[in-house]
């Protein structure tokens, strides 16, 4: 219908031929609806042994205290903290694509917001295992929290960042876990009726009666879009208190202003790069090429570029700063960062941030599948290089210079990390066992007006700006999913 | 007299159906429901459906939200134990800023999402009361109810003419109990 039909020069979302709404539903469900293949297990049975690694380590932990990990009395803070604020940083992402990019109505959003919110609940989940593994006494987690207690009642202190930080964290996570949550349910709905049994009987408890109806969905998309609505300043609130829990410190190199837009940033620039690095091979193993396309990576590659260059300019500020407010302290602790013991982890938080991303200007860089995949893991480790600078290396050389000390982990603190990984890609990938990958209702929305399909009926149809159709095709060359012979035809 | 309780028109194209939903107008059929696999843009203003005020309750939930969160920091640090921080005033608004925020977001989307839970009667363990199956896959489905609308073959007629691919005469008001 002429009513749907958006310019010829966009990119399609959705490509490949023949696809109809049944098809997308039996593309996408398939790794539900079938058996893992052998990648799937095979990437299962790492994942879940990073797992136990972790339900060991933090055991551990439990039973022998924070003693067990590299700290000391100069570095109190360490690779917890870093894992911590690691994690909540990759959790932006799926904030970002589910909420922010449906206010500015970018549609293709539509295919990767579902992994990508998942991928924040997780990494939130990773993320709170830290928190509460390294209060020491875990069984009194419960103390940040303003209940009534024996002790006066002595009150939680409101004006702390770490109090904020536990009501931004705690929000975050459900409110997140609310808005993905709702946005499954019209999906779980379809697989119900196409399932028998058991089966049949979960996915009916799970998808709370879901019927697809006009004023169901009418109120589906007002809940969507207002949770949208508020989970934008939300997620900008989140990183801006965790980066408040450096700044508000009298710690030179964290007590900086430049903090929050720093850290939100820093935070988008790695989710998006988790969210690379998970999809380039989600789409492969599940053969979801036709839905996450060429587009999509180049668009992602795009933001990894632009809030990788925001981080590179707000290290050049710290720089800038440190070196123009004369204080003898500050500027010490940014020279530290290159000459000091710590110099490899700096180069590995400058090289991969600032100067690795700097090659996706390259269209061709964009657009190549397996660089992409390897510059979003360069960025995820620099990302970690990054807290890990800006944590240790302010401390390890403080005011006093007979207390400076290096910090070396332990295998409990690797173990640790290397464990959290484990438990993300275990829920992960359990994620892509039994719910679907994709938002099926919202790729069904854009069929009509963006796939490739109906692109090719506007050729058809002609009447359109050569100049435009050319565009058009060129831009199609670098998909791996579309074929150009075709167009030859038309 | 038939038993027929809901005739169903399957449309495979979200345009045909709104095409559907325009002839039956037209004829002065009324619909009972419609079912799709996606939202339908436009649909509730041919419909007649009017707007969702879970807005007003999504406001009214994050003022409540912002409300309670103030009112606790000033009973605890205003109130009930006033701290010396450096002489600093116990008041301290600015620093409740970040709370107040967060239990705003927090009350304002699980209030307005249990409103629409509640208000569109979604809850875990509902029996899902589906009329044709497909409805959630690939179907768009008008439903119309059967009693009172006679003849049935003119609807039949009808749907099919405007590009119905499948029309249903239901005995059953849901498929979905067995």
């Amino acid at each position: 219908m002429a009513a749907h039909s958006e310019s010829i020069i966009r990119e399609p979302l959705i490509t490949g031929k023949d696809i109809t709404y049944a098809k997308i539903t039996n593309d996408i469900l398939r790794p539900v609806e079938n058996m893992p293949g052998r990648a799937w297990w095979i990437g299962f049975t790492i994942a879940s042994l990073g797992a136990s690694l972790w339900v060991f380590a933090v055991s551990w932990t439990f039973w022998y205290g924070i003693g067990e990990w590299g700290l000391n009395k100069t570095v109190g803070w360490a690779w917890d903290i870093t894992g911590f604020v690691w994690w909540v940083g990759i959790g932006h992402a799926g904030t970002l694509i589910s909420a922010i990019l449906l206010l500015f109505r970018q549609n293709w959003r539509n295919s990767i917001n579902r992994s990508a919110e998942a991928m924040t609940i997780f990494a939130v989940i990773c993320a709170a295992t830290y928190v509460v593994s390294h209060m020491g006494r875990p069984w009194l987690a419960y103390w940040p929290l303003p209940l009534p207690n024996q002790f006066g009642s002595i009150w939680v202190n409101f004006n702390s960042p770490l109090v904020w930080d536990v009501f931004a964290i705690s929000t975050y996570f459900s409110v997140s876990l609310v808005f993905w949550y709702t946005g499954l349910l019209p999906d779980l709905a379809t697989i119900r009726d196409r399932a028998t049994g058991i089966r049949r009987k979960i996915y009916s408890v799970c998808s709370f009666g879901w019927t697809g109806s006009v004023k169901t969905w009418q109120r589906f998309e007002t809940v969507c879009l207002i949770l949208a609505g508020i989970s934008t300043p939300l997620v900008l609130s989140v990183h801006t208190i965790v980066s408040m829990d450096f700044a508000t410190s009298l710690e030179p190199g964290w007590h900086t202003t430049i903090f929050p837009p720093y850290f939100v940033a820093g935070a988008i620039f790695s989710g998006f790069a988790m969210v690379q690095t998970l999809l380039l091979v989600t789409r492969k193993v599940l053969g979801l090429e036709n839905y996450i396309t060429m587009f999509h990576i180049e668009a992602m590659n795009k933001i990894i570029l632009l809030t990788g260059s925001i981080v590179g300019v707000a290290y050049l500020t710290e720089f800038f700063i440190a070196y123009y407010s004369g204080g003898e302290y500050e500027q010490y602790t940014f020279l530290n960062r290159f000459i000091g013991p710590y110099w490899w982890a700096g180069c590995m938080m400058y090289g991969c941030n600032v100067l690795m991303t700097q090659l996706m200007w390259f269209k061709k860089i964009r657009t190549n599948i397996p660089i992409s995949w390897v510059l979003s893991i360069v960025v995820n480790i620099g990302m970690w290089f990054e807290r890990f600078v800006i944590i240790v290396t302010s401390l390890h050389r403080d005011f006093v210079p007979s207390s400076w000390a290096m910090f070396y982990p332990t295998w409990v603190d690797m173990s640790v990390f290397i464990g959290s990984l484990g438990v993300f890609f275990t829920l992960f990938l359990l994620f892509i066992r039994v719910f679907p990958s994709i938002a099926m209702a919202e790729v069904k929305l854009i069929l009509k007006s963006s796939s490739e399909q109906a692109k090719k009926k506007l050729l058809q149809h002609g009447g359109l700006d050569q100049e435009q159709v050319e565009f058009y095709k060129e831009a199609l060359v670098p998909f791996d999913s579309v074929e150009i012979a075709d167009y030859e035809k038309l | 007299m038939s038993s027929t309780k809901y005739i169903l028109g399957l449309f495979d194209d979200p345009d045909e159906m709104m095409h559907g939903i325009d002839e039956l107008q037209k004829n002065s059929i009324p619909i009972y429901d419609v079912y799709t696999p996606m939202p339908i843009h436009g649909i509730e203003r041919k419909l007649g459906i009017k707007e969702s005020r879970l807005g007003y309750a999504a406001f009214m939930f994050g003022c409540l939200g912002g409300t309670t969160i103030f009112s606790m920091a000033y009973y605890m640090l205003v109130h009930d134990w006033p701290m010396n921080i450096g002489g600093k005033p116990a008041f301290a608004i600015p620093d409740f800023v970040p709370i107040t925020f967060e239990w705003t977001v927090l009350f304002t989307a699980f209030g307005m999402t249990a409103t629409f839970f509640y208000a569109t009667h979604l809850f875990p363990g509902r029996t899902p009361r589906v009329m044709d199956l497909r409805a959630t896959d690939d179907r768009f489905v008008i439903a119309i109810d059967a009693k009172g609308n006679i003849p049935h073959e003119d609807i039949t007629n009808l749907l099919k003419k405007a590009g119905a691919v499948e029309v249903k005469h239901n005995d059953r008001k849901y498929v979905s109990y067995e």
